[in-house]
């Protein structure tokens, strides 16, 4: 039980308690002006965590608005939970991604789960059910214990959370890289699946209306995590544990079956999850969507422990909490429904019109403040930018890499790079068939999951090679969306619409905040010439430890609608004799690729430049060659270049090898590059004339063999490169294991 | 013939269990909750996967309790077709209906992955479908699927052919003697780790599971057919 005292409210503004909160001395003082008087000790709280980034954006607003968010099927742009998009008969797509990278940072397991259970509360509070989780990870270089225990339990937390809820993990990315040591990034996405009738939204209309809390009790878990996530980590972090909050994926699991019903009553006016913020950004922002008011008697709050004050309450961030606003007089259909599921249903409150939270405790008024001052006017900030001088300095360096003799060591070697090599380890712990609809599972560019009763599917996918950002972040925010769309594709889909999960460092040094201005603006040019919106999202700043940031990171999370089964398309080659082609040229482009980094231990010079023009239209080219039944399978050349590319679409199929010939110049450039908008495919050699019809930019290399052999000749037929898939296969699975029980 | 998937609070393969019966096999199949004290107007009891009751305290634990049990009990009394697959056979274990228990698969962690099982016994409600030593492609996704019996009991399974699937490549979990799926004496209870509803289609990978559900049926129209 709590014995302390509250500080008055001469003692917050004198001892500038509200610092510690993460208000600034204006801060304070705005609210002093809005309010007319000093905010008591709750106050205080719910403008800190309100006005914190997290929840706010104050700091990343200004750059937000350029992204384009409109588009002919978007049903929902960003604001509310989760954005939806049009699939066709009556039905919609629904996702979200999110970050939980401060709380995995100190606590790996229960961060990278509760991250699963926020985006998946995001996404059925909307009223959609949740159909797949996906996931885009970033440690350290798997060399230190450290790095290792929290790749470890981080994976683990996102298997615990996402297995027990049954929502399969289909799909997801993880790299390694020195930037993201101290800091990892945990982004975690959700895709559901809703008919446009039963859309929700979280807002709380209509006057004398009742405010219900449901699902899980309140504690004192997770108290102004919100806050903490939008500060750098730091020497005393671990001492933040307490702002960590712990997850129940089978509280979960019940609470989604109690709302899906819910979402079916005509009883229910609005519903929001309580994320970030809990209780006080549910009410307040419900409030101000709908203009209206809420008050709210926090001695109705099902509490986990006892004498809890108001403050704790309202700040608390205890998971499977939902806030929902209903019809008056209808609250007993909602406790009866909620109690078939043991959970709870209490009325706590009623929608005002005087557009204030006000909140009641004890008998007592302990907060009164407007919510619009709460959820809309948080001061925006228009940081200061630079360009870095590294950035200048990259811009004129020349990339001589060392001379590659051997290249089927050099293959070896690549295969084997964490980022390269196989994800086996990390997605054999998540259920990825619950449901029984993914019909590609992790692993190939895309994973794909079928819309039952349908002959559609949804493509989705997590992307983003922040060393090209870390080079140049707008050609690096470009590349970003497109390989996302460059990987929907392949998969035989349409590209709909993205989600972005915005990581970088510290917004109030100007390098930084450069680097999210520049990234924004090739994200929102590559959106608008890949007609793919964002439509939400989430910001994480901050990521930095011990004053360094992580590289640029803007995750995308694209989702593609596949108009037939028939069309779905997989990386892995499918028979001997069919005709391999690549689709574009290589311009030998190195700066930030991963034979860079293996030959030279780091990354620098210029990123490979993108033309959206040329990659929209081999994108679009592509589509419609799949489409037409032309394609046996296409892979997009990512890390690693064409070699990796043609030695990955040999893996899974056991016998499967290719016999390629290589006509360039610079043999080096044509096989390990990093050059964008590049494909390999293979074809049917009866379709041979057919699909070059349609794809001008594609040169035939060479055949799909019997022999498990990958070779690589030049134009004089020398043989560059000749070996034994299996071994290039296993070499490439074992490497993350490998890692993982090889001592620091 | 008509089937009961049986639904505990955290169970979370039902669906996939009612839409193998359902769109698959074209049979009757209805969500019973687990609170039901009924089974009379079912033929065939399913027993899905998942994490009922989010599997604290121990796998199907705290299952075993739920009020529906000791009509699934007795289901199997009458000698009705009773199937637990994953966290079903788990609670199959826990209530008795099966010998043994589970233990904490041996490498600690959640395996997912489609897997060889070899038919051991083709001579049962549950696989006459199948041939004798066939190996079919079933996916596995479990974190405790690490089958466990003292040396008696196991020689007692291997003695009267309870033994049904064994895993055919590398054992993913540690199980004794490599078992994957065990059946009662009696022949009517089969409870397994791998998921024979998720083998349905070849769009998903593999249909192999689908004979175990066809023999289900199958033996269950003829003998209606005997006694009717």
């Amino acid at each position: 039980m709590s014995l302390m005292l509250e500080p008055n409210t001469t003692q917050i503004k004198e001892e500038k308690l509200y610092q510690q909160m993460g208000l600034t001395d204006e801060e304070f003082a705005t609210v002093e002006k809005i309010l007319g008087r000093t905010p008591n000790y709750t106050e205080t709280g719910l403008f800190s965590v309100m006005w914190s980034e997290h929840c706010s954006y104050k700091n990343s607003k200004p750059v937000l608005k350029k992204f384009p968010i409109t588009g002919e099927k978007v049903l929902q742009g960003p604001g509310e939970g989760a954005g939806i998009v049009d699939i066709g008969d009556e039905q919609a797509v629904v996702f979200k991604i999110e970050s939980h990278n401060h709380p995995s940072a100190i606590e790996p397991y229960q961060g990278a789960a509760t991250g699963v259970g926020g985006i998946i509360r995001d996404v059925f509070s909307m009223g959609a059910r949740p159909i797949a989780l996906l996931n885009s990870l970033r440690f350290g270089e798997l060399e230190t214990e450290r790095v290792k225990y929290l790749f470890k339990e981080v994976v683990a937390g996102i298997a615990g959370y996402g297995n027990c809820i049954g929502i399969p993990t289909v799909g997801g990315e993880v790299q390694f890289d020195a930037s993201y040591e101290g800091n990892p990034l945990v982004n975690a996405m959700c895709v559901g699946l809703i008919d446009h009738k039963d859309i929700k939204k979280g807002q709380a209309h209509g006057v004398g209306n009742t405010v219900m809390y449901v699902g899980a009790k309140t504690g004192r878990d997770g108290i102004h995590g919100a806050t903490f996530a939008s500060e750098e980590l730091g020497e005393d972090s671990d001492e933040k544990r307490p702002a960590v909050q712990v997850g129940d994926p089978f509280m979960e699991k019940l609470l989604i079956e109690a709302c899906l019903e819910l979402i079916q009553s005509d009883a229910l006016v609005g519903i929001q999850d309580m994320g970030a913020a809990g209780l006080t950004s549910s009410s307040a922002e419900m409030a101000s969507k709908a203009g209206s008011g809420i008050e709210m008697n926090l001695d109705l709050v099902p509490q986990r422990e006892i004498g809890m004050t108001a403050y704790e309450m309202m700040l608390s961030e205890s998971q499977e909490r939902m806030l929902i606003v209903v019809k008056k007089g209808r609250e007993q259909e909602i406790v009866d429904l909620f109690s078939k599921y043991d959970l709870d249903a209490v009325a706590i409150g009623h929608v005002t019109d005087d557009k204030n939270l006000r909140l009641l405790h004890n008998g007592e008024v302990v907060a009164d403040v407007p919510v619009d001052s709460l959820a809309e006017d948080a001061p925006v900030y228009h940081k200061p930018s630079r360009e870095p001088e590294y950035f200048k300095k990259f811009q004129q360096t020349e990339i001589n890499l060392p001379e590659v003799k051997d290249y089927k060591e050099t293959l070896l070697r690549l295969l084997q790079q964490p980022t390269i090599a196989s994800k086996e380890w990390v997605y054999r712990q998540y259920d990825h068939q619950v449901r029984t609809s993914t019909v590609v599972s992790p692993g190939s560019d895309a994973a794909v999951v079928r819309v039952r009763g349908t002959r559609k599917a949804l493509a989705m996918t997590t992307d983003c090679n922040s060393r090209y950002l870390y080079l140049d972040p707008e050609v690096g925010g470009r590349i970003a969306v497109a390989e996302a769309a460059r990987n929907i594709v392949c998969s035989g889909a349409q590209p709909l619409a993205i989600t972005d999960c915005l990581n970088f460092g510290n917004p109030e040094k100007p390098e930084i905040f450069w680097q999210i201005e520049k990234a924004v603006d090739g994200m929102s040019d590559a959106c608008r010439q890949l007609s793919t919106p964002v439509i939400g999202g989430n910001v994480s700043l901050y990521n930095e430890s011990k004053g360094t940031a992580v590289y640029p990171t803007p995750v995308v999370g694209m989702v593609g609608l596949i108009e037939d089964l028939d069309h779905i398309t997989t990386q892995a080659f499918k028979a001997a004799g069919d005709l391999i082609y690549v689709i574009g040229e290589s311009k030998g482009e190195f700066g930030g690729s991963e034979l860079q980094k293996m030959l030279m231990g780091d990354i620098f010079g210029t990123s490979p430049s993108i033309d959206l023009t040329v990659e929209l239209d081999r994108q679009k080219s592509l589509l419609t060659a799949i489409q037409k039944g032309l394609v046996a399978s296409a892979h997009d050349l990512a890390e690693g270049g064409l070699t990796v590319a043609l030695a990955e679409s040999t893996f899974g199929t056991k016998e499967l090898g290719a016999a390629v010939q290589l006509s360039g110049e610079n043999l080096v450039a044509e096989m390990f590059d990093e050059t964008q908008s590049r494909f390999i495919v293979s074809v049917k050699p009866e379709n041979k004339e057919s699909f070059e019809a349609i794809m001008q930019d594609a040169r035939h290399i060479g055949y799909v063999t019997s022999d498990s052999k990958l070779t690589i000749t030049d134009q004089n037929e020398e043989v560059l490169l000749t070996t034994d898939t299996n071994q290039l296969e296993s070499a490439w699975k074992g490497a993350i294991p490998c890692l993982l029980k090889s001592k620091a | 013939m008509k089937f009961a998937v049986i639904v505990f609070p955290g169970s979370n393969c039902d669906i996939d269990m009612y839409h193998a019966i359902k769109d698959e096999l074209g049979e009757e199949v209805e969500y019973v909750w687990h609170d039901a004290d009924n089974l009379e107007e079912f033929d065939g009891i399913l027993l899905p996967g998942g994490f009922s009751y989010g599997d604290y305290l121990r796998s199907g634990a705290i299952a075993q309790f739920s009020n529906v049990m000791s009509e699934v009990v007795k289901a199997a009394e009458q000698g009705k077709p009773v199937l637990g697959v994953c966290n079903g056979f788990q609670i199959l274990l826990e209530v008795g209906l099966l010998p043994g228990a589970m233990r904490r698969n041996e490498s600690l962690s959640f395996i997912c992955e489609t897997v060889p099982l070899k038919v051991e016994n083709n001579k049962t409600l549950f696989t006459s479908q199948y041939e004798k030593d066939e190996v079919i492609q079933i996916p596995i996704a479990h974190g405790e699927g690490n089958y466990y019996c003292d040396e008696e009991t196991l020689k007692g399974l291997q003695e009267n052919g309870q033994i049904v699937f064994t895993y055919s490549g590398k054992n993913p979990n540690g199980s004794v003697s490599d078992i994957a799926g065990i059946m009662n004496t009696k022949g009517n209870v089969l409870g397994m780790m791998p998921h024979p509803e998720r083998a349905m289609e070849d769009l998903l990978g593999s249909s192999d599971g689908k004979k175990l559900f066809q023999s289900i049926v199958k033996n269950w129209r003829e003998s209606h057919v005997v006694n009717a």
